[in-house]
């Protein structure tokens, strides 16, 4: 693996850390550092991905700038972090994409839109987009080409993502998921839902966007994450209403999907507007510059989906259906395209890295990374 | 900031804002006084030494949700008793001890967490609190309390001259970047510590051989107000050359290294001088309870500089430092590579490894793996050097803090020459540390006496500004 100049800073404030130990409460990163003696790539691609750059540390930390030693976690494993996506990214080539990851997301995401805006007009004519449709937006475009358009996008990109995540997997040490204990996953997975490492450690919330403990950005990030639950709760139901019930949208405000994409896309609103404002108080000291193009990207991409969601709603019955329709479509595709190459990726590689917490504080010793991954002396 | 001081006098000035003083700072501006808080550091090194600090001792009758079973006050009055050989002022030791029962509360009612009890790396759970994030995190939650409360604090104003007649504060003068002004308070808390970071002042106590000490706080750590204080006639207390210090990587910063500067394999291996030779029991007790007498110990040495030389067998069996170590195949390489004569070595380490006597290693207990006929003895955790690689870590002495300091008596009044209280001056934390440590250091102790007095002080002087 090719060494980067954040993993050997990485390596360097690890030690560090590892004979001073004082933030050992905060979070899952610094027990897990504590069983090792060095820092290979893939322990500080997994390290990295454990932490949640909640910023206590930082802010907490006696050897932080302007003191020599220069030690900064947050910032350092948030390049680390993004990194590790491209590194781990299938196919190899996409490793690029999490360079400069905004500009790729924006680029997609305007090319989306207007590509389905156009090639849909020109399909079904101008005058046709540009008129209220009496079947809703399935006049516009027909159920199974949209369905078949995402389900393949869908396809391919979960399939990218598992891979990714795979590599990522295998890299840290983890046994095959059928070597782990059931009680090891759950444990993980209750972290990840209630965001236990984004806590600080104590009652009083993580140490974003400033030194002052706060809980705002767990209460941010809990409405955008179950906000997205819910609109894909919503999808499901529709799917199901659509294939089994044969009842086809568009559905009553009362239906199932309709209040399950409503409420989720309220959240999908509130949330990602807060992690945006949250982002832009946040002590710069803290921020990687990559890592923030690409979460920026994702918090807006989030939030426009949502947005053009309610449009299209509301515009339903009017001329504007065609556009309003087109325009959401394209931003939900580019959600699709970039779920294996963006900030999407992150829930599954911490989810990944706390199952292998889980996995290392059960057994009591570090992962055993894998050995052409070990850093030169 | 000035123009916030200036032309204002305050009820309570506190000068010094570390653990000790910002506590008084929030105590005094609680009881209803108005508060000024003048640090001498810049923001980004606020809080003295506090800033490095790990624990506070407390005393606690049954366990708590950070300490584990109980830690009485005689227990901590003989613990205290026993690392200063008698030389402390039971009355205040002892309200110290039982102040200390209550310190744990008042930091968590001001934003500061504690680890849960059962953590921790150093296994001190029943006799001191881990504060969550460190120092620090301590002195960020503290300076937010005082904040909330309307306090004023000045950052980079160091004091340079107080106006001081017949044992009562007028005036201090402050001496900051934004030029030479003068800040009025009916009371001072004095609280700006030792004066560890002093190289001329500690060159006075110790002679030439202070130029190689290494100081483990910021260089701010100056001692100003605690010289002004004693040329004003205030009664001194203890020792100059009484300090907190401990062997520490000799490669370490001058200034502000903290605790990753720590070695700790000296009782797994032999520490030698710059002429090859041992000079005391590596193996006499558990590192924890042996670490603050090595300071001292290689202070005495020639160049105030030592080698602890360890070979396979302890490799990964103490915690990992940061410097990493000189490594050679053989004895003759390692003293090449460290500086040190190769054939005095060569017989250091022959005579060692010849009078070792086999025993059951253990590193948890005081086992009886020693040696028999040396000139200095290794009492335990005696094994041979002999099984390359060999490393070694180079020792210099690190003063954490000093205990020269003014007397007080038991409402944290300064103590004047004579005897007699002074009317508005009361001191807290490590500038009269020395009442209660004559000598010797019990881990996290100087929490307990910068909190516990802090409290007082601030009270008092609040209540005396405010009658």
């Amino acid at each position: 693996m090719h060494l980067t100049e954040a993993l050997k800073d990485a390596d360097r404030i690890m030690s560090i850390c590892n004979a001073c130990r004082y933030c050992e409460g905060h979070c899952a990163v610094f027990p897990a550092m504590e069983k090792r003696l060095e820092f290979n790539p893939a322990d500080l691609n997994y390290l990295a991905n454990l932490c949640h750059n909640c910023g206590s540390c930082y802010h907490h930390c006696q050897y932080a700038d302007p003191h020599e030693f220069d030690v900064n976690v947050p910032k350092t494993f948030s390049k680390v972090r993004t990194e590790s996506y491209g590194e781990y990214a299938w196919p190899p080539v996409m490793k690029g994409i999490y360079k400069k990851n905004g500009y790729w997301v924006a680029g997609i995401g305007s090319a989306a839109v207007i590509g389905f805006t156009v090639l849909t007009s020109m399909i079904v004519g101008g005058a046709a987009f540009f008129s209220p449709n009496p079947e809703g937006f399935y006049g516009i475009m027909p159920h199974n080409v949209m369905a078949g358009i995402f389900g393949f996008v869908a396809i391919f990109a979960l399939f990218a993502l598992f891979m990714g995540i795979a590599r990522f997997w295998s890299a840290i040490g983890l046994p095959s998921p059928l070597g782990l204990k059931r009680a090891e996953i759950l444990q993980a997975i209750h972290d990840a839902l209630t965001l236990k490492y984004m806590g600080g450690g104590n009652s009083d919330g993580c140490t974003y966007p400033d030194e002052k403990p706060s809980k705002w950005r767990r209460r941010f990030h809990h409405m955008t994450f179950y906000g997205f639950m819910l609109c894909f709760a919503a999808t499901s139901a529709g799917t199901i209403m659509h294939y089994l019930a044969g009842l086809h949208a568009p559905y009553d405000f009362t239906s199932l999907p309709k209040i399950l994409g409503s409420l989720g896309g309220i959240g999908l609103l509130i949330g990602p507007a807060g992690l945006l404002w949250l982002k832009g108080k946040a002590d710069d000291r803290v921020k990687d510059e990559n890592t923030t193009s690409m979460d920026i990207a994702f918090l807006v991409l989030l939030f426009m989906v949502s947005l053009t969601g309610f449009a299209l709603v509301f515009l339903g019955g009017t001329s504007l259906l065609g556009l309003a329709l087109t325009v959401h479509l394209g931003f939900v595709a580019t959600f699709f395209l970039t779920v294996p190459y963006g900030k999407f990726t992150h829930g599954f590689y911490r989810l990944v890295a706390l199952i292998a917490h889980a996995y290392e504080e059960k057994n009591g010793k570090a992962l055993p990374v894998k050995t052409e991954t070990k850093m030169a002396a | 900031m000035r123009e916030e001081i200036e032309g204002r006098t305050f009820d309570v000035l506190v000068i010094g804002g570390g653990h000790a003083g910002l506590t008084a700072a929030v105590c005094a501006a609680e009881k209803g006084a108005t508060v000024c808080v003048l640090e001498g550091a810049p923001h980004t090194h606020r809080g003295g030494n506090s800033r490095h600090t790990r624990n506070l001792r407390a005393m606690h009758d049954a366990p708590t949700d950070v300490l584990t079973d109980a830690y009485p006050e005689q227990e901590y009055w003989e613990d205290l008793l026993r690392v200063t050989k008698g030389k402390t002022n039971e009355q205040l030791a002892r309200m110290a001890i039982r102040g200390s029962s209550e310190s744990v509360a008042w930091l968590q009612d001001h934003g500061v967490h504690f680890q849960p009890a059962l953590g921790g790396t150093l296994h001190l759970g029943r006799t001191n609190a881990f504060f969550m994030g460190g120092g620090k995190a301590v002195m960020n939650a503290l300076y937010r309390s005082a904040r909330d409360l309307g306090v004023v604090v000045a950052y980079d104003a160091p004091v340079k001259d107080l106006d001081f007649q017949d044992g009562f504060f007028q005036s201090a003068t402050v001496e900051s970047k934004e030029g030479t002004y003068v800040a009025k308070a009916k009371t001072l808390v004095a609280s700006a510590g030792g004066f560890e970071a002093n190289l001329e002042w500690l060159e006075e106590a110790w002679g030439p051989t202070a130029k190689n000490f290494l100081i483990r706080g910021t260089p701010y750590n100056r001692g100003d107000l605690l010289k002004t204080l004693l040329a004003c006639g205030a009664q001194q207390i203890g020792d100059p050359k009484q300090c907190h210090a401990v062997a520490i990587d000799g490669r370490a910063p001058k200034f502000d290294g903290g605790i990753v500067t720590r070695v700790d394999c000296v009782s797994l291996g032999i520490v030698v001088n710059v002429n090859g030779e041992r000079f005391y029991d590596e193996g006499e007790d558990f590192w924890p309870k042996r670490y603050a007498i090595w300071g001292r110990l290689v202070a005495g040495q020639p160049e105030q500089l030592a080698h602890v030389i360890i070979d396979k067998k302890s490799e990964g069996m103490f915690m990992p430092p940061v410097f990493k170590p000189e490594v050679a195949d053989t004895i003759p390489e390692l003293a090449a590579k460290i500086g040190v004569p190769v054939e005095t070595l060569e017989q250091t380490v022959s005579d060692f490894n010849a009078a070792v006597v086999d025993g059951a290693f253990n590193h948890t207990e005081l086992d009886d793996c020693h040696t028999e006929g040396l000139a200095v003895n290794k009492t335990h955790w005696a094994r041979t050097i002999d099984k390359p690689p060999f490393r070694a870590f180079s020792l210099r002495p690190g003063i954490t803090f000093t205990y020269l300091g003014v007397g007080v008596n038991e409402r944290a009044q300064m103590l004047m020459d004579d005897g007699k209280p002074s009317a508005n001056v009361f001191a807290a934390g490590e500038i009269m540390a020395g009442n209660v440590l004559g000598e010797g250091y019990l881990a996290g102790i100087g929490m307990t006496i910068g909190g516990v007095f802090g409290r007082i002080a601030g009270k008092e002087a609040a209540r005396h500004a405010l009658n």
